[in-house]
């Protein structure tokens, strides 16, 4: 356990406030003291929630000293800034945004408020959480706590960035194709996607309605669990979300797999990321069978199709889902001659570039003479995909693989916007299919160029609902090798200098 | 499928975003390259397979037809770009 107590797990931090050994109140003024001299070179926040987390920490001092037992009392929470929270600005990292205030909170983020959070603040983005290293975002720049040269992942960068330099126990992230699996992966994090419906979307940001899923990334697996019981189930006001009782995970981790048949994917087999990254992901492989898992081979022959899928029938959803931001309700208006040419210089001045190649591309996809031949094919390739996931765990409980081709790369490494896409290979496949997937550290490289050895993320995925399952093996995993352990953050003070573009 | 040339400024006038000169040649360009990527699902065979708009169980949502609390009408305009009385206001939209 760590002196400081803003190093503690979640976990940890809960235990000592429902204990009275600790207060939440001393908790939250540790972390913002700490958040106040290290993002500036970081740059996780978007926005710090002073008040509002001091006000919320006074209140969870208060249900303690009531009697009341709170799962994560006292835990300081980065919340990404697609998510609502009533009374904060919240703006999905886009211009158009910019000065919004969220009027309500959103379901998963007032549960785990109600759990005994405590907000610390929101974090950066790629701009409506369309990208894969937060370089996206009009509102600002996040850096790799581990590399400040490289990106921290995204979209869910912000919080990813939050949470490895402990400027958050716990973050919320948002995965559409891997959002929160590869810089979860990139900040030697746990990131959770949870199965398709498993967490309310009410007060998400909408990207991809079909796609997106809100999850926890956390230090430890346990944390990650806590996270995931608290913000789960059922919420009538998500028309989607999966009607049946939660199956909660935190209490039924694991230390062995024995008896689980772990599939890897012959597809994903076959080497090619370079001799150290494949070396690395073989030993954890062998990692999981020294637990007791027995290997099998599984094939997912449409796989490969899925970045192209993908790639038609999000921006088909985020064609659609940002057409409300038009200038007439709430956000940014520029002013037209008439109705259409605001409409048209509002979403010009608003959105940036790769929000509106989205949008154009989808709008493409679902235009009349192209919508059979690109948006139905992606849908019916989608069917595909998940029946590929079906046929395999008949013969596996649970799939590893690669949660990203590469550790964090440096910013303008991807200026070509389909290098970028590439990023999500691993990730996307299982987004299709709906199915609960995380990634959890598993190894350190130091890529070419690179001064520091950077983390690498292991991706295990499990049938629909699997969460149990798919949380108790990734803890088995994180004890026996305790690789997120091995190396620090580092963590440049305000007035220091830090690492430039 | 084809990789035919988008018609990027049709396109941008259905998504009702404006685009300069400099942006309808680098989008084209860049959703060009985009679409001979994904014209690799070309390649599936896909004659007798259904369609999925999503993966996991659903089926319709009903409510009871009852009023529940909403947002109050002044907090919903307070962040109006442009509002007249209780109205969110805009240009003419039908001419005279």
């Amino acid at each position: 356990m760590s002196n400081t107590p803003i190093e503690r797990s979640a976990a940890q931090i809960a235990r000592d406030v429902n204990a009275r050994s600790l207060s939440a109140a001393d908790v939250t003024e540790t972390m913002l003291a700490h958040v106040a001299a290290v993002d500036a070179g970081i740059g996780s926040y978007l926005t710090v929630l002073d008040d509002l987390a001091r006000e919320t920490a006074a209140r969870v001092d208060a249900r303690i000293a009531a009697g009341e037992h709170l799962p994560l009392a006292g835990v300081p929470l980065a919340v990404k800034d697609n998510m609502c929270l009533t009374g904060t600005r919240t703006t999905a990292g886009s211009k158009i945004l910019e000065h919004w205030i969220a009027p309500y909170t959103a379901t998963a983020v007032a549960r785990l408020l109600e759990a005994g959070c405590v907000p610390i603040g929101k974090t950066n983005l790629d701009e409506f959480a369309m990208g894969s290293s937060c370089e996206n975002s009009a509102l600002g720049v996040t850096r790799n706590p581990y590399d400040a040269a490289r990106v921290p992942g995204g979209s869910s960068g912000g919080s990813a960035a939050a949470v490895a330099s402990f400027e958050a126990a716990l973050g919320m992230g948002s995965d559409t194709g891997g959002s929160i699996r590869e810089p979860a992966a990139f900040c030697n994090l746990v990131g959770f996607k949870p199965t398709y419906g498993r967490v309310s979307r009410y007060g998400l940001i909408a990207f991809a309605s079909s796609l997106d899923q809100i999850g926890p990334f956390a230090r430890t697996v346990e944390d990650a669990a806590l996270a995931y019981d608290a913000m789960g189930g059922h919420d009538p006001m998500d028309s989607t979300s999966i009607d049946r009782p939660l199956e909660t995970t935190a209490k039924h981790l694991r230390s062995d797999l024995s008896g689980v048949r772990v599939g890897i994917v012959k597809e994903f087999a076959t080497g090619g990321l370079g001799a150290e990254i494949d070396a690395l992901y073989a030993q954890a492989y062998r990692d999981l069978q020294a637990l007791g898992a027995k290997l099998v081979e599984v094939e997912l022959p449409t796989a490969e199709h899925g970045l192209a899928t993908y790639y038609l029938i999000a921006p088909a959803e985020c064609s659609s889902n940002l057409a409300r931001f038009d200038g007439v309700r709430y956000g940014l208006r520029v002013d037209g001659a008439d109705v259409h040419e605001m409409y048209e210089r509002t979403r010009a001045a608003g959105f940036g570039p790769e929000v509106k190649r989205r949008i154009l591309i989808g709008t493409y996809a679902l235009s009349s003479g192209y919508y059979d031949a690109y948006y139905v094919r992606a849908q019916k390739a989608r069917t595909l995909i998940a029946q590929d996931f079906e046929r395999a765990f008949a013969s596996c409980d649970l799939i590893a693989c690669p949660a990203a081709s590469s550790p964090a790369f440096e910013f303008n490494a991807k200026s070509d916007p389909y290098s970028m896409y590439l990023m999500d290979y691993y990730t996307i496949p299982m987004s299709l299919a709906g199915l609960p997937a995380l990634s959890v550290p598993c190894g350190w490289v130091t890529p070419p160029g690179g001064e520091r050895p950077m983390p690498m993320g292991l991706q295990l995925c499990g049938p629909l609902f699997a969460e149990r399952q798919l949380l108790a093996a990734a803890h088995a995993y994180e004890q026996k090798t305790k690789h997120a352990m091995k190396n620090r953050p580092l963590l440049a003070t305000a007035g220091a200098p830090s690492g430039s573009l | 499928m084809s990789s035919e040339k988008i018609d990027v400024r049709y396109v941008a006038k259905l998504a009702r975003i404006a685009l300069t000169d400099d942006e309808v040649e680098r989008f084209g360009a860049q959703l060009g390259d985009l679409l001979e990527h994904v014209d690799s699902l070309a390649k599936l065979d896909v004659s007798a397979v259904s369609a999925t708009a999503q993966v996991v169980e659903s089926r319709n949502v009903e409510r009871d037809d009852a009023i529940t609390p909403c947002l109050d009408r002044e907090v919903v305009l307070a962040q109006a770009p442009q509002r007249q009385g209780g109205f969110f206001r805009v240009p003419r939209i039908i001419a005279e």
